[in-house]
């Protein structure tokens, strides 16, 4: 029957081509309109890295001022750690895996005269990096345990670096020279954007990734400052060792843990470790230590924007409009059958049968709504894109987004559809016929 | 007191092939009362008929006597408000809307004064529509909408549009919907009353065509000359019963002979 109820709905469609635009059109905009903003949200609020999120843990101690919280509002403690605190923990080397990191921007001057130097965002960090967060190689691979430990003058560049400086060639074992160094390019990343920058979420959570990436020792080696955020709540004294010394917060550091019992193990030893340096005099605050897994992470650094929530809401009242405007339209033409909805009565069919004849037909609109919606999302995007750039990464569909615009078309349609389907289904069948 | 029975025990002849024939439709002490919050209006009252298999019936009446409410409650359109109903030797009573669906499915034809073809849909389709119900197999359909077109003499024109064809080959096209389930009743409501009088003639001679065959008909009009083609009279008055046998003796015979049964008309 289900063809049956589906022929009739495409020909009652067709009968009244306006009044059927018009209801598509109203729930394709109502959809366009609550696709748009629920595809920041899920893009921004969904896992970045799904198969290992839980495993994955950022660190974070409280060693901030004694009087003062890092964050009064939350409680959270400082969200990066000081130098030697990440020196510390690397060396415990307590995790399955761990990398400490910061930012760094170094001007690269290419070999080929025609490029011309330019400056570069890389990332200092230890080869851990490439294991946990695993970015696709297009050649070669990260740097061993070996160049951590030597100060190795490697590189990773990304695939945009490597096309600029070695038109997308396999450039391993190259050579190439930043700030005044040279070094030796042991791998190339294939496309890699994560839409949320999850690992470092102190620099702008929508920034790409890096173009180069270099050992964490070498770049300390080079007493090179990080480019990112630095916080400090009592001054460092002058000069690099100084500074390295300091209470000043400028690294991240991720573990890879990989099982519950190992995150908890990892816990104690971040409290024994905070109480040692309580012994030492540092840590004057209570005991305030922190290990998110990733999605916790992003939870606690409310990484959607409370502007994308309320734009939500938004446009599901808007698509509530167009649904009411859907209801209204549909309650129009099912009135106007029903005559035909009487002789149907009289000729055998019975109300629940009805009731699926009409839904089916709402339904067809609500699929034709959802195609023309799914369409207008993408030009919506599209517009988000366009008016807000660091959007690009996260404005655009996925298939879940796809099939959700659709079952919402669908869900909307149908909802509309059952009141209109009941009134007809009301129509007494006897009263109809005589008058037709 | 059925409104067949309202005759002269004369006709002994007549009520012995009457037992032999089992009914068709019988309704005993039925009435119809709609009610608003302010009146209460009794369509129906005291109703009782019986209709045997294979009978023409003409039902006649003034405007607003009750026709259209008995054939709508006779054709399970519409709920009566008390009394019995047996369509078939089925008791309607008490049954729900998908059960009275089915019935009126399988066992009841309509045929309308308006036709009531649905305009978006082909000769085909229209036929097809009791037998989707009906769920009959694709091949079942299509040999059931075939014959039934042909009986009609429109079989040609199943591609057709209702549109595209005369009042009188839309009612054939009725007529073809309403066979097409092999009903056993088939309740027309003025068939012939949008046509002129040369297609009237025609849907007329078709159903008297169909009612040879064995299909039992009831037939409400307002037309006395096709009331008197029938087999049997049935007057409805402010929705009461009068019958008329079927011999010609009782209708000239007039009030006399209906006073002696017991006629609702003699009441009002």
């Amino acid at each position: 029957m289900f063809n049956y109820y589906l022929q009739l709905g495409l020909i009652s469609l067709k009968r009244n081509p306006i009044l059927t635009a018009l209801m598509i059109l109203g729930i394709a905009l109502g959809i366009a309109a609550t696709m748009t903003s629920l595809t920041l949200l899920h893009v921004m609020g969904s896992d970045p890295i799904p198969w290992k999120s839980d495993k994955l843990h950022y660190v974070q101690l409280d060693n901030w001022d004694p009087n003062q919280p890092y964050d009064q509002e939350s409680g959270n403690p400082p969200d990066q750690v000081t130098y030697r605190d990440a020196q510390a923990l690397m060396e415990a080397g307590k995790a399955d895996k761990q990398a400490a990191m910061f930012k760094v921007a170094y001007p690269i001057q290419p070999e080929n005269p025609e490029v011309k130097p330019f400056l570069a965002l890389g990332r200092a960090t230890y080869g851990d990096f490439f294991a946990m967060f695993e970015p696709p190689f297009q050649y070669g691979g990260g740097w061993d345990h070996a160049q951590d430990t030597q100060h190795g003058r490697v590189v990773v560049l990304s695939k945009e670096t490597n096309e600029k400086l070695f038109g997308g060639q396999d450039s391993v074992g190259k050579k190439v020279r930043m700030n005044e160094i040279d070094y030796t390019v042991v791998g190339v990343l294939g496309s890699w954007k994560p839409r949320i920058k999850y690992y470092d979420l102190t620099n702008g959570t929508l920034n790409d990734p890096e173009e180069f990436y270099l050992p964490y020792t070498t770049v300390i080696e080079n007493k090179s400052n990080a480019s990112g955020n630095n916080s400090c709540w009592k001054n460092s004294e002058p000069g690099w060792e100084a500074y390295l010394a300091s209470e000043c917060i400028w690294q991240q550091f991720w573990v890879q843990l990989d099982s519950p019992a190992r995150a908890a193990e990892y816990k104690s030893f971040q409290e024994n470790y905070v109480n040692e340096q309580k012994k030492l005099g540092r840590f004057p605050r209570p005991m305030n230590n922190r290990l998110y897994n990733v999605t916790e992470w992003l939870e606690n650094q409310k990484v959607v924007p409370k502007d994308v929530e309320v734009q939500v809401g938004l446009s599901f009242a808007f698509l509530l409009v167009c649904l009411v405007n859907t209801i209204g339209l549909l309650l129009a033409k099912f009135m106007r059958k029903t005559g035909e909805i009487g002789l149907r009565r009289a000729l055998g069919a019975s109300k629940p049968q009805l009731f699926s004849q009409y839904i089916i037909e709402s339904g067809v609109i609500g699929v034709s709504g959802g195609v023309f919606g799914l369409l207008l999302t993408l030009v919506g995007l599209w517009m988000v894109r366009l008016l807000y750039e660091s959007y690009a990464n996260v404005a655009r569909l996925d298939w879940s987004m796809v099939a959700t615009t659709i079952a919402l078309a669908i869900a909307a349609a149908v909802l509309a559809g059952l009141y209109p389907t009941w009134r007809a289904c009301q129509v007494a069948p006897a009263a109809q016929l005589k008058t037709q | 007191m059925y409104a067949t029975l309202n005759t002269k025990s004369a006709s002994n002849e007549q009520r012995n092939r009457n037992a032999k024939d089992p009914a068709m439709l019988k309704m005993s002490h039925l009435s119809k009362v709609y009610r608003t919050h302010m009146v209460e209006t009794h369509a129906l009252r005291d109703f009782s008929i019986l209709v045997r298999e294979g009978e023409f019936v003409a039902v006649t009446g003034p405007s607003g006597s009750g026709k259209t409410t008995f054939l709508n409650i006779a054709g399970l359109l519409e709920d009566f408000s008390g009394g019995e109903y047996w369509l078939d030797g089925v008791d309607v009573h008490g049954m729900n809307d998908d059960q009275r669906s089915r019935l009126r499915n399988e066992k009841i034809g309509f045929i309308f004064q308006s036709f009531n073809l649905i305009p978006d849909l082909n000769l085909f389709d229209n036929v097809d529509v009791p037998l989707r119900y009906r769920r009959f197999p694709a091949a079942e359909r299509k040999r059931r909408i075939d014959e039934a077109l042909t009986r009609v003499g429109l079989a040609s024109r199943m591609k057709h549009y209702p549109a595209e064809l005369s009042g009188g080959q839309q009612q054939r096209v009725a007529i073809a919907r309403a066979l097409a389930g092999s009903p056993k009743l088939l309740m027309a409501d003025e068939p012939t009353g949008n046509l002129d009088s040369l297609m009237a003639r025609g849907v007329m001679e078709l159903l008297e065509e169909i009612n040879r065959q064995g299909t039992t008909i009831i037939m409400v009009t307002h037309d006395p000359e096709l009331a008197a083609r029938a087999q049997r009279n049935v007057h409805i008055i402010d929705g009461q019963v009068t019958d008329f046998e079927d011999e010609p003796k009782l209708r000239s015979e007039g009030r006399g002979a209906r006073d002696e049964g017991q006629s609702m008309e003699a009441v009002a």
